[in-house]
């Protein structure tokens, strides 16, 4: 089982690399452009079935590991 | 007194570390690796500058799962001194033994500069008393940014936790932040290096100061012995 958490930067946290990568999208003349942000893609594959335990470690592991909840928000999407 | 100067993989001021307090203030120092689940008889511990785990993830976020920091974070529960210098301060923030976070500098730079630092009075030991209204000391990151959020910071301001501030910023930390301490005053966090300023070789020696100054939080007669 295939499942994947996005990792991105709160809204009200600065986010310099987006706004530099803005800024180059900008200079490229991409129009209508109003924000870039960056964050992360992590994939994991599971062994086993889906479950509410599961859910409830990924969840645990999104916010002491994969994330870091003062800056950074996550959601994860599980697959098959 | 004994000084326990943690070591990761990619920490690479380790070495800084234990001879700022060897040799600068002749406190018998050792090293602990991160794979140690004991800290030994520690009066303070130090979690060095680098790039524990190569940065990955998040500057600081594999160490924090290291064994030894279990370790570390029972030392600081009991009380015990922690000063984390850089990539230390990272740890410590991911570890959530101090609090906020660190990103990217605004400038999206690698900044390797001496900087002038305000000391804040926020300890008996820590403080312009001790100090002086300002200081200077090397920094060399690429993730020093302090941020936290409106709560935290008027926290922050409310209990005197911030130690140092930038005269001027050089990475876009939220009220020039350069380094604070937790609310109870055991546990340290700074982004500029004690450890690069105290050899008469070093662009000052004003590190020297700093680290007396944590040591004598606890050991009020640290201060006394450097006169």
């Amino acid at each position: 089982m295939k499942i994947t958490v996005f990792v991105t930067p709160k809204k009200n946290v600065l986010d310099p690399q987006g706004a530099a990568v803005g800024h180059a999208l900008e200079s490229l003349g991409f129009p209508g452009l109003k924000g870039a942000r960056i964050g992360k893609l992590i994939e994991l594959d599971v062994e086993g079935p889906d479950s509410p335990e599961l859910r409830a470690r990924l969840d645990q592991v999104c916010r002491d590991l994969l994330s870091n909840p003062v800056i950074e928000d996550f959601r994860c999407e599980i697959g098959r | 007194m004994n000084v326990a100067v943690l070591q990761f993989p990619g920490s690479n001021c380790d070495q800084d570390a234990l001879h700022l307090f060897a040799s600068g203030l002749k406190v018998p120092a050792r090293y602990v690796w991160h794979k140690d689940t004991g800290l030994g008889s520690a009066d303070l511990v130090v979690v060095p500058g680098g790039f524990s785990y190569g940065d990955y993830l998040r500057c600081g976020a594999i160490a924090r799962f290291s064994p030894v920091m279990r370790a570390v974070r029972d030392f600081a529960s009991a009380g015990g001194l922690v000063l984390g210098i850089c990539n230390g301060f990272q740890i410590l923030c991911e570890a959530g033994l101090l609090p906020g976070a660190l990103i990217r500098n605004s400038s999206l730079e690698y900044r390797c500069l001496t900087c002038e630092l305000a000391v804040e009075p926020s300890t008996p030991s820590f403080g312009p008393a001790t100090l002086g209204p300002t200081i200077r000391m090397p920094i060399g990151h690429g993730e020093g940014n302090y941020r936290i959020d409106p709560e935290g910071l008027a926290r922050l301001r409310a209990n005197r936790q911030v130690l140092l501030r930038y005269a001027s910023n050089p990475n876009g930390s939220l009220d020039d932040i350069a380094g604070i301490r937790n609310e109870t005053g055991n546990v340290f966090g700074m982004m500029p290096h004690p450890d690069r300023a105290f050899e008469r070789f070093h662009p000052s020696q004003d590190g020297l100061a700093v680290a007396r100054a944590v040591l004598a939080t606890r050991f009020p007669e640290v201060l006394k012995r450097a006169g």
